[in-house]
């Protein structure tokens, strides 16, 4: 019975205590009419089995064992230290939960609350909570954070279209029943089109760091001009482009959110991942979902606790401004154990890796015939590449040769059509690098 | 510490605390490729990381980790959580090269091996629920719930009937059923229980008979209840809604109990939540993450959010191919660097091609990309695991566990409602004529014998409650020490309150300052960056 | 009946506010009941002052360590005064509910809604049924 340990005779003596003589006499509630009805899976497989359909159902898949991938758009191919999945894989942190009993879960506690200070170390922002799910539903949350600061006066949400297409799907999805206007995406508009639109019905205007076209605007002065408007500043950011450039804190952000998948957390077909939230003091109660805090023990030990616990679901039913429960802890578990070993040093070379590699291939792709990049601004691992013929046949040819291509833009974008995001990391080395230059080359 | 003062008495010192300027814990390649110019004004003066050393970073948090408690190491019944072992294999599963190494973005052709097991999931889940279709991409139970009122509030709009925008919530329910209601734009209202437990069938009657009946937009209800009891009224009450005109929504959190008892579908439900973090295995991972597919009728198909995995092109083979020799269904359409021969037409029955697909009237994306695949793949294998001879049995055992520990516990605690449960149940923490000892104290006691409290009030309707959930994977014996130890701890609370009052005392830490860091807000320890001013 | 405190010269409200008139100027606090029932306060939140608010709106929140409660006046009118040292040490409405623990100050368009209120007697009976 798999990984149900009763004997027969331990069921028996169980139902005589409760005094029924079947299993199934305890179901009587369950309407007669519907009891027991038959199921149609498939027939119950031994480990060893499993294990193997496991594997060949994984091997289908084009897999970055096998394939160079110069794919992004918002979910990453990086190094992983080994230690990342040992510390994961230890059963005191997978098959806990949610720390309630802070007692018996200090582990979890003080791992959570280290995640949350490096998060505000990289983006210099003073709180963070304990995950969303992931950097889209973060941003929709950020969005209710903004109208509740504005306590619902101003219902004007301003969103770039640089921001990743999804994530503007999702932060539609959340808000369809509220009463607000979302805007600001439908077009080209560069940052001074965006702010032109600010007036005092705004509650935020969001902006992608980099975006994703993978460039880093200068956004020394936006910051200004939104709060002029007495809305907030919304930046989602990459926290791996982060080892390198100024932090969203520095900008004048007042929330900052994003996907910090590239911190430790394997593409997996996209998910589970790891939306991060961080905020100024000022908004800090209006904040969703775990965040952790210290404090002191009876005997005036420190120890750390979940806190503003009153501002949940659990407590405030109706009043709650988010239904988070279960949020990605784990996923802010692989975050801390990458961020603490990559360090202040580490994770600066890997990005500054990733930056020198996608530069070496846009510059030679840019040299290719019939192909040109935008340089135009600066960019961190992303670039977007005009193609001479379509996304999907340059791709199919470099999959062929072993390739994962760029991401084809023209779908989300009637301008980009025949446009590829491409993206370079410390996992391509040079020669994969000079591999996707020939094979492209030879399709110019 | 913001003062970057160590304090005296700690567990473990902070990461930050054992940091050390040069030290690193990584080792990276060379850049081998030519270095291009920074943009020195856009580049930022400080990364306020921690430096330490890779041996360092695992004694750390394999320190951290001997701090926690967890179910590979004992009983943890905490109630509506169901937190039942969480098997090794689909661990290993889930670290594939295939799993963990698969973009998202990877074209259809790429990743038919993932689309294939989303594709079985999804009519897995949905047989065993009775649901016509699913969508998986809900990341955990609270955002299935979500989508599930969206979906609702969609129906009715596109009926024009967009004044049906009253949800009703038994005052049992998760608080997330509420909250979500809020969070869809609509309006809770909150509906007594019974003296069994049952939803009062008068309240219900008078909500969807009065004034409010033509903005009855429908109802959301855990089955079993929170109570861990079965509505015995269930089939009444989804008829009663739905003549008002509103949809059924079934809180699945429970589903441990309902697993080839009932098919929530065949009841009349309209849509509900699976948690596979519960239900189907899935590591809670100290907080996450979950999945929280949903299930539907025909009536919602269309709304479902998406992106849904579907039969793109059907092949020549007809449908699942489960019982064909193992990787035969699985090869991709072109050819593979690692030398596999390409299938050559007439070498066997083509595959179907599974794809994504946006359902016509969907809600929308719930999240990027496709949900928690990482946990479908767990699930997956945890259902080829136990199959169909199996799955029943997995509520079988649990409501056995259930009722089992409820039959001991009656004796030395108040059971509030005679009957038998399902898979968990409420007992009132209280003891008879020790007024001073609280729910809390007993939970707190139970850790110096080595368990895991159960869920301390809640639900909010029964004073003091502990709500106790053991799961199917719980041995005898270890429900026997359970017995034991609550027995002990009833008998302590009328010998030795302080014990009970003071505990835990063989716990990491004592009870916590809640005050203190409620009022002091000390959130972060990284050193503080240059500020925007 | 429990050990609480309830001021003969006050008025009081179902949702535990208590309410004293000066003129137009209606002062609102919670009732000492309330503030045992929360036990720690550790956190307030109010209204700006010079907001207008309908008779039956919030005009603030306060929090515990286990809950959140909003506040709502019984008048109509624009907020006066918010007392401001609560933010910083919240703890005072627990000590002194009635006194230096009073909340916002409203200008009254309208006294009306006073009438409706329970006077010491009667909110002890109230709490004493609950």
């Amino acid at each position: 019975m798999s990984y149900i340990p009763h004997t027969p005779a331990e069921t028996r003596t169980m139902l005589a205590e409760i005094g029924v003589r079947s299993i199934d006499e305890l179901f009587e509630a369950a309407p007669q009419s519907h009891r027991f009805p038959a199921l149609d899976l498939p027939p119950p497989m031994s480990e060893m089995e499993v294990a193997a359909e496991m594997l060949a159902i994984s091997e289908a898949n084009d897999h970055g064992q096998d394939f160079a991938i110069f794919r992004g758009a918002g979910a990453y191919h990086h190094f992983i230290p080994s230690v990342v999945n040992h510390i994961l894989l230890r059963g005191e942190f997978y098959t806990a939960y949610t720390p309630y009993q802070p007692e018996i879960s200090q582990g979890t506690l003080q791992a959570t609350y280290e995640y949350q200070s490096m998060m505000c170390a990289l983006t210099g922002m003073d709180a963070a909570n304990a995950s969303h799910y992931d950097g889209a539903t973060s941003l929709a949350e950020a969005v209710t954070v903004a109208l509740e600061a504005s306590r619902h006066r101003r219902r004007k949400v301003i969103l770039s279209h640089a921001i990743h297409p999804q994530y503007r799907e999702v932060v539609r999805t959340y808000h369809q029943g509220r009463d607000i206007r979302i805007i600001g995406d439908r077009g080209r508009g560069e940052i001074v089109d965006l702010l032109e639109m600010l007036d005092d019905n705004t509650a935020m205007l969001a902006l992608q760091y980099p975006n994703f076209f993978g460039q880093i605007n200068d956004l020394a002065t936006v910051a200004e001009a939104v709060h002029e408007a007495g809305a907030l500043l919304v930046i989602v950011a990459n926290p791996m482009a982060l080892s390198l450039f100024k932090s969203p804190g520095e900008l004048g952000a007042d929330i900052v959110v994003g996907e910090a998948q590239p911190m430790g957390v394997p593409l997996g077909f996209g998910g589970p991942y790891l939306g991060y939230f961080a905020i100024r003091q000022k908004y800090v109660r209006r904040i969703a979902g775990r965040i952790i805090g210290e404090t002191r023990d009876a005997d005036g030990k420190r120890a750390f606790v979940m806190t503003l616990r009153p501002r949940e679901q659990d407590i405030k039913r109706e009043r709650a401004t988010s239904n988070i429960c279960t949020n990605q802890g784990l996923m802010a578990l692989a975050a801390s154990v990458y961020m603490a070993l990559m360090g202040k040093n580490g994770l600066r070379q890997v990005g500054e890796l990733n930056y020198h590699k996608a530069h070496y291939a846009a510059e030679r792709i840019n040299r290719l015939d019939g192909y040109s990049v935008d340089m135009s601004k600066p960019f961190f691992n992303e670039f977007v590449v005009a193609c001479p013929r379509p996304v999907e046949e340059i791709n199919q040819a470099l999959l062929e040769e072993g390739i994962i291509g760029g991401y084809d833009l023209g779908p989300h974008y009637f301008h980009l059509q025949d446009h590829m995001l491409l993206c370079a990391t410390e996992t391509n080395g040079k020669d994969e690098i000079d591999r996707l230059v020939e094979v492209m080359g030879g399709l110019g | 510490m913001m003062d970057g003062q160590v304090p005296e008495q700690a567990l473990q010192p902070l990461i930050y605390d054992i940091s050390a300027p040069g030290r690193s814990g990584v080792n990276l390649p060379e850049c081998d490729v030519p270095r291009a110019p920074l943009p020195a004004d856009l580049i930022r003066d400080d990364l306020p990381l921690p430096e330490v050393g890779e041996v360092q970073v695992v004694r750390h948090f394999v320190k951290l980790s001997q701090l926690n408690y967890s179910i590979d190491q004992g009983l943890y019944p905490l109630g509506s959580c169901t937190m039942k072992y969480n098997p090794k294999l689909n661990e290993d599963a889930a670290r594939l090269p295939g799993f963990a190494q698969l973009h998202p973005l990877t074209d259809e052709a790429g990743s038919q091996g993932a689309l294939f097991l989303m594709h079985e999931l999804q009519g897995w889940l949905g047989e065993i629920s009775g649901f016509e279709a699913v969508s998986l991409t809900p990341a955990a139970g609270a955002q299935g719930e979500f989508a599930g009122i969206l979906m609702i509030r969609q129906y009715h709009i596109d009926r024009g009937e967009g004044q049906r925008d009253i949800i009703l919530v038994p005052n049992s329910a998760h608080g997330t059923n509420p909250a979500t209601v809020t969070m869809a734009g609509m309006e809770v209202r909150e509906l007594p229980a019974d003296a069994q437990g049952n939803v009062d069938m008068r309240a219900l009657h008078a909500a969807c008979e009065g004034d409010l009946r033509d903005r009855i937009a429908g109802m959301m209800i855990t089955v079993p209840s929170t109570l861990g009891l079965f509505e015995s009224t269930i089939l009444e009450v989804i008829e009663t809604v739905h003549d008002a005109g509103g949809l059924m929504y079934m809180d699945g959190a429970n589903m441990n109990a309902l697993m080839g008892v009932v098919k929530p579908g065949e009841l009349g439900f309209d849509v509900m939540h699976y948690n596979l973090h519960k239900t189907f295995s899935t590591p809670h991972g100290g907080g996450g993450p979950g999945s929280g597919a949903v299930g539907v009728n025909e009536k919602l198909k269309p709304y479902l959010p998406g992106p849904i995995v579907e039969i793109i092109d059907e092949g020549q083979a007809t449908g699942p191919t489960l019982d064909m020799p193992v990787g035969a269904t699985y090869q991709v359409a072109h050819e593979r660097t690692d030398g596999s021969p390409q299938p050559k037409p007439g070498d066997g029955p083509e595959p179907p091609l599974y794809g994504f697909v946006m359902p016509e009237k969907s809600i929308g994306r719930m999240k990027a990309f496709h949900g928690n695949f990482g946990m479908h793949l767990r699930a997956y294998a945890y259902i080829r695991v136990y199959g169909d001879s199996g799955i029943r049995d997995v509520t079988r055992y649990a409501v056995l566990n259930a009722n089992y520990l409820r039959a001991r516990l009656m004796r030395s605690y108040r059971v509030p409602y005679p009957r038998y449960c399902g898979h968990e149940f409420v007992l009132e923490g209280h003891i008879e004529g020790v007024d001073e000892v609280h729910a809390l104290d007993i939970s707190k006691r139970l850790m110096d014998y080595g368990f895991h409290p159960p869920t301390n009030y809640f639900p909010l309707i029964v004073p003091e409650a502990l709500l106790i959930e053991p799961t199917e994977t719980e041995v005898k014996e270890d429900l026997d020490a359970f017995v034991e130890a609550m027995e002990r701890i009833a008998q302590e609370a009328r010998t030795e309150p302080e014990t009970l009052l003071n505990a835990p005392h063989t716990a990491p830490v004592r009870r916590l300052d809640e005050v203190r860091a409620a009022k002091e807000l000390v959130l972060c320890c990284a050193p503080a960056l240059p500020s925007y001013s | 009946m429990g050990d609480w405190k309830t001021p003969a010269n006050l008025k009081y409200s179902e949702s535990d506010e208590w309410f004293a008139l000066d003129g137009d100027i209606v002062t609102i606090g919670i009732t000492d009941y309330a503030q045992d029932q929360l036990n720690d306060i550790v956190y307030v939140e109010f209204r700006d002052p010079g907001d207008s608010i309908d008779a039956g709106d919030s005009f603030g929140e306060v929090e515990s360590v286990k809950a959140a409660s909003e506040l709502y006046s019984v008048v109509p009118g624009e907020i006066a005064e918010v007392n401001t040292a609560l933010e910083d040490e919240p703890e005072t409405v627990n000590a002194d509910p009635f006194g230096a623990g009073w909340m916002v100050k409203i200008r009254a368009a309208d006294l009306a809604g006073l009438d409706g209120l329970m006077d010491a007697a009667a909110y002890d009976a109230y709490c004493d049924s609950r």
